[in-house]
């Protein structure tokens, strides 16, 4: 503190600390605090809370055990945002080593600026495109249609498959500009290096680049994963009552069954798989979480 | 780089079928405003019309919608920029070990879904001050995580910036205010400029923590998806490129200025280190004062 003292004196100071005081406590740790002691109480009329009921419950949390149905749907969404991830990560990988290491100078910086307008385009419209592109009669059909490929339609908006689609399209940037900035600082003549002492190209990447990329795919995998389980537009727009993710039942928690507490279990049962995953990755690829938060 | 030509070819294909893949399904979207279909498709093609630019033009929906999102987006540049710059700024006044932990828990909401940072505000404020959702909740939630992504961008700045500018301005009797002013704002103009812009672009395009502390109001974006699931016209993809050509002119001025800054700071930089350091924090203090 003294040194921020010494460079602007008290008033700034204080506003300084102020400001800072007022987003971390009041609008990051604060928040989190009160929503897990909400999510630890039982749902109860205004007049019986802080009554003899009102006391600390597990009950909030039990439920999804006992609910079948909403605990598959928790169990899909896990295995639906891993499995997006896994394809998000394979189709970025190629790009984001041409960008960082094959294309050079103005074709290079072309095709990063060509990559950032898609990523700052609204999410909701590029989900929407994907709801043009999937419709019963929509252009994917009439491809597969014409190709031969399919004697029917498929319906692509009534399963998983339509909302696992849109995901990889909606969040696949967030992977490929990790990695992009992890294989942009390797040295060119580690690859040089090795491509003269005879390895293959396979093993190149597999020796050379993805273990000096691990920072950047511990990155892009914590983005894609977090964003596709937390994702509340993608299934609401092409996925149908039949493929529900776990946000939908939280949200209908909130703003139909109107049970609050029980809204709140669920989201901190989010939020904990989300860190989960995180701690998942900054063990499986060797990085600590100053890599990540970048 | 590749002396495999065949390797070399099919990284080439393959970046072109991605390019395909990222901008073919904008371009389908902004085509199907143009046909004449009640339904948002190319396929089948019904003939070409203008008319759902005006029926977007004549939708009051629409118009509330955008009011909204204009305005949560202004309150959110007005409270992120600043709180931002003085998060980054306290950081560098932290002892190592407090700095690590200060800044994991500054940069956690960027790591949290959307949702569970609007699901907290809003149970945060109804239970300490009673508030409801609306605007307001709305720009308290946006700005929790839009601060961080501020903060990032000054912090990322402020690793080049030469503090004994500033001690050479109070040493010749500068005021703390002034050398703020002077010497801190300025330098960090740029930056902030860019924030701001980028916080804008995150506040409007924002689904998932809105979606949760909205209350009674629309944003546009919220506007766009309730009108995809019940009865969508091509009205939608009207203003979906309009959006987009909004994006795309916002991402070129972008790129463009801060092309010019980064030669900018080249040349200032070649120069600095050939001139006296304090001579110019002095000039930049007290004489060329506005």
């Amino acid at each position: 503190m003294s040194s921020l003292l010494r460079r602007f004196g008290l008033p700034l100071t204080l506003l300084i600390v102020a400001l800072s005081l007022f987003w971390v406590l009041l609008q990051i740790v604060l928040p989190q605090l009160v929503m897990i002691d909400f999510s630890l109480r039982p749902n109860l009329p205004p007049a019986a809370q802080g009554g003899p009921e009102d006391a600390y419950t597990l009950v909030n949390y039990q439920t999804l055990w006992r609910n079948t149905i909403h605990f598959q749907i928790f169990v899909k969404t896990i295995v639906a945002s891993a499995v997006v991830t896994l394809v998000t990560f394979l189709v970025c990988y190629p790009v984001a080593f041409y960008l960082a290491q094959v294309a050079r100078g103005a074709r290079a910086r072309l095709l990063l600026l060509m990559l950032v307008v898609p990523f700052w385009i609204n999410e909701i419209l590029r989900t929407f495109a994907w709801f043009i592109i999937l419709a019963f009669n929509g252009p994917l059909n009439g491809l597969l249609l014409a190709l031969g490929i399919t004697a029917e339609p498929i319906r692509w908006l009534d399963g998983n498959t339509g909302v696992m689609l849109g995901m990889v399209y909606a969040y696949l940037l967030f992977m490929v500009f990790p990695l992009y900035n992890a294989i942009d600082s390797l040295d060119p003549n580690q690859i040089e290096a090795a491509r003269d002492l005879g390895a293959a190209w396979w093993r190149i990447h597999w020796r050379v680049v993805l273990p000096h990329a691990r920072p950047g795919v511990a990155t892009g995998c914590v983005m894609v994963f977090m964003l596709a389980a937390g994702s509340y537009a993608v299934p609401a727009l092409l996925g149908s009552p039949r493929s529900r993710w776990f946000t939908e039942i939280i949200y209908n928690w909130f703003f139909e069954g109107g049970n609050w507490n029980q809204g709140a279990a669920y989201a901190f049962i989010l939020l904990l798989l989300c860190v989960g995953f995180i701690v998942l990755m900054l063990k499986l690829f060797r990085v600590n979480l100053g890599d990540i938060a970048k | 780089m590749n002396r495999d030509p065949l390797a070399r070819t099919l990284l080439n294909v393959y970046l072109g079928l991605f390019l395909v893949y990222l901008f073919l399904p904008l371009i389908i979207m902004a085509a199907a405003t143009f046909n004449d279909s009640r339904f948002p498709t190319i396929t089948p093609w019904q003939g070409y019309t203008l008319k759902w630019f005006g029926q977007l033009w004549a939708d009051t929906q629409m118009w509330t919608a955008l009011t909204t999102s204009l305005l949560i987006g202004v309150g959110v540049v007005a409270l992120a920029v600043p709180v931002g710059l003085a998060a980054a700024l306290l950081l560098t006044a932290l002892q190592r070990r407090a700095r690590t932990f200060v800044y994991a828990v500054m940069v956690s909401p960027l790591l949290t879904p959307g949702v569970i940072i609007g699901i907290s505000t809003l149970i945060f404020w109804r239970e300490t001050l009673g508030l409801s959702g609306g605007v307001l909740l709305t720009i308290l939630a946006q700005s929790t995580f839009i601060t961080g992504y501020v903060m990032l961008m000054v912090t990322a700045h402020l690793e080049r910036f030469d503090r004994t500018l500033e001690e050479a301005a109070l040493d010749l009797g500068a005021t703390h205010v002034q050398v703020f002013r002077r010497i801190t704002l300025p330098y960090l103009a740029p930056a902030l400029l860019a924030a701001a812009f980028l916080a804008f672009l995150q506040s409007f395009e924002n689904y998932n923590t809105t979606l949760f502390v909205r209350g009674l109001d629309t944003t546009l974006t919220i506007y766009i998806a309730s009108k995809v699931r019940t009865g969508v016209t091509p009205a939608v993809n009207a203003l979906g490129l309009i959006l987009i050509g909004l994006t795309i002119l916002g991402a070129i001025v972008y790129e463009l200025r801060r092309r010019r800054l980064e030669r900018r700071r080249r040349v200032q930089a070649a120069r600095a280190t050939e001139a006296d350091r304090a001579i110019l924090a002095t000039e930049a203090a007290l004489i060329e004062g506005r």
